[in-house]
């Protein structure tokens, strides 16, 4: 799939300060039956979104107006549990681009960069500076700026830098994916899998 | 050798990378590929719509499990959506040319159970598939783990993904387990030790005489949970239990070529002076059966202790607190006792004919609790037909028990097997999520023999209670 160039991000964002959201608490399980890609957004993180008469619960961030944007910051160990891409495909189907975090489960961070939201870590002390600035002031804006590796609360011009590998970086700047990259591979592939034993 | 000592890992993931890529990951040739219903059909239409093929259909292969009814499987899926899924992996398998065990195909089961029994499982390979309990197959010295759907498209289409190399963690259980803890225990154990996260971004290697003892349904439930403590995998180094295991199963090296196998397979352990990044060591003599009592893997204890208070957590107290009110329990109270309404035998952690073997031998002469509805899932047709011809099914009817069809079933509750709101269910299962089995479904992790102890006696029960001290291994 392609995806959108992500280069500099300057938005407001939305406090999930919560620790070890799980991919079942981001997409149910109920949810993942569909054959295509599409509409996962309606049903990011369900049940705690909606009531079982699908009234929305009032006290979840989601359905709090005063807080929007393209940033998802999410407490420590986000992302915890089964490999279903479908919660990065919730996220982004939603509208959010980039989720920031001090801790990413492994499996949703990889999800995350193949179909093209950006996971920034950053450290313990600097979430906490981000979810009291949000609570401060909902409004907030941060800029998630990939090129330069920096995360800034724009009111209060702190930043903190953060780490993603050259290829990813390269890939997510310029839109492309690594099946793009193996397609082209396919000989050097071709010869490696002759000398396997299985 | 020992001037450039090297962990298992290593041997195995450094044989399988095509290229490296400077400052990025390593392009990994993938052995096995695994698919199923839920996380593939996205996946082929990538490739659809890209207008590329399959590089190596012969390398993959299809079971259908997460959304398969288990009962009347000879029926059509009622589910139109279920339905509209296994049969987008049956057309795609056929297109491809891709081995299937659809929904009624004597080989069917749940994906991690199936690839081991029939032998497509081996040391030394590299296995993924589009589910995360993947880091099953590590039992056999293989590098296995879970991959999202863009990655299942990468392998359908070159055979390989593209992934940083973990860092490396050895957990070593010495001694000897005590009586009624079964393997399932030393999983749950060692997460609650490290917590859900304590294994993220590594790889981990189990050894000690803990595993070397184990059988390989044994090792596989412990390789199987290393994901819930956040580790991309877990591998435990072969040995003659595992050779023992696979000689004469279906796909497994014949004549000339197991000889040649094996050769290469004895070669697959850590040496002695090799570095991992992170060790950990645990005595087999703490662990006791295990409980959860949390919505996370991690929040666990032995069954006969009681809930932490929030002060003595590893986890945030927040979420600590949100957990328990989840769960509708509180701090500092025992777990024993409390009356459950729901039993899970099952899943690719303990759907293997030794976790029935383990319940039946609990559940033998007693009968049912009243307020317990009890759901025993195979994980395969291979596992359903043993329990039949060893004389279980015998031994769980005379008890009340009723058996079900093969499939992940109320794992994850992607079929009608939900456990309803509110209510509680001691399972075999990984995972006890929020609403993992159902919509407001409270889950309590635990053993098959914890599992028998409560579907006879209808509260948390310490297995150890009914377990007669010869039959224990």
């Amino acid at each position: 799939m392609a995806y959108d160039k992500f280069k500099v991000l300057q938005s407001t964002a939305v406090p999930l300060p919560i620790e070890n959201v799980d991919t079942d608490q981001i997409i149910p399980a109920r949810f993942l039956k569909a054959t295509e890609r599409k509409g996962f957004g309606d049903n990011l993180f369900r049940d705690w979104r909606y009531n079982n008469d699908d009234s929305p619960k009032q006290d979840f961030v989601l359905n709090n107006p005063i807080y929007s944007g393209k940033i998802l910051v999410g407490g420590k160990n986000f992302g915890s549990g089964s490999s279903r891409e479908h919660a990065a495909w919730a996220i982004y189907d939603y509208g959010f681009r980039c989720v920031i975090s001090s801790f990413f489960a492994d499996i949703f961070k990889g999800n995350s960069l193949n179909i093209g939201i950006l996971p920034v870590t950053v450290s313990e002390a600097f979430l906490d500076k981000i979810f009291k600035a949000i609570e401060a002031d909902p409004k907030t804006e941060l800029e998630v700026n990939l090129p330069e590796q920096k995360v800034t609360i724009l009111a209060t011009g702190e930043s903190e830098g953060f780490d993603i590998n050259g290829y990813k970086k390269h890939n997510l700047t310029n839109g492309f994916d690594d099946i793009d990259y193996l397609q082209d591979m396919k000989t050097e592939i071709a010869a490696f899998a002759e000398k396997s034993i299985y | 050798m020992s001037t450039n000592p090297t962990t298992l890992f290593d041997k195995v993931w450094d044989a399988h990378v095509v290229r490296k890529i400077e400052d990025g990951p390593d392009v990994l040739f993938i052995d096995r590929h695994f698919i199923h219903e839920v996380t593939s059909p996205v996946a082929f239409l990538g490739i659809e719509n890209r207008g590329i093929g399959v590089m190596y259909p012969q390398r993959t292969f299809a079971t259908a499990d997460h959304n398969t009814p288990t009962i009347n499987q000879h029926l059509p899926v009622a589910d139109p959506l279920s339905a509209k899924q296994l049969a987008a992996l049956s057309s795609n398998a056929e297109k491809y040319g891709i081995s299937i065990w659809a929904l009624g195909s004597p080989k069917n089961g749940i994906v991690h159970v199936v690839g081991p029994e029939n032998g497509i499982t081996q040391p030394g390979m590299t296995i993924v598939c589009g589910d995360s309990h993947t880091s099953t197959h590590g039992a056999f010295g293989s590098i296995a783990f879970g991959i999202g759907t863009s990655e299942v498209e990468m392998v359908l289409s070159s055979q390989c993904i593209m992934q940083p190399k973990p860092k490396k963690m050895r957990i070593t259980v010495n001694g000897k387990l005590g009586k009624g803890v079964l393997p399932k225990d030393v999983a749950l154990y060692i997460i609650a030790q490290i917590t859900a996260s304590g294994a993220t971004g590594y790889f981990v290697e189990y050894a000690g005489e803990v595993f070397e003892n184990m059988t390989m349904e044994g090792r596989m439930t412990v390789c199987n949970m290393s994901i819930e403590s956040g580790a991309r995998g877990g591998m435990i180094a072969p040995d003659e239990t595992t050779f023992n295991y696979i000689k004469g199963r279906d796909k497994a090296p014949k004549g000339e070529d197991w000889d040649k196998a094996l050769a290469y397979w004895k070669t697959l352990k850590t040496d002695a002076d090799a570095k991992f990044d992170l060790e950990l060591s645990f005595n087999g003599a703490d662990i006791e059966p295990q409980i959860t009592y949390g919505t996370n893997p991690g929040l666990g204890t032995g069954i006969t202790r009681k809930i932490p208070k929030a002060s003595e957590v590893k986890d945030g107290e927040a979420s600590y607190k949100k957990s328990l009110a989840y769960m509708d329990f509180q701090e500092d109270e025992n777990i024993i006792g409390k009356k459950i309404d729901y039993v899970f035998l099952g899943s690719c952690t303990n759907g293997r004919i030794e976790d029935f073997r383990a319940f039946a031998s609990i559940v033998k002469g007693k009968k049912k609790a009243d307020n317990i509805t009890a759901w025993l899932v195979p994980g395969s047709h291979i596992v359903e037909a043993q329990i039949k011809e060893e004389g279980i099914l015998d031994v769980l009817t005379e008890a009340g028990f009723e058996l079900r069809q093969p499939g992940c079933s109320a794992c994850l509750a992607m079929n009608d097997d939900k456990i309803p709101a509110g209510k509680y269910a001691v399972s075999t299962s990984n995972r006890n999520f929020e609403g993992r089995q159902g919509p407001g479904a409270r889950t309590l992790l635990a053993s098959p023999y914890v599992a028998a102890a409560v579907a006879v006696t209808g509260v948390v029960t310490d297995p150890r209670e009914l377990i007669e001290e010869e039959a224990t291994v």
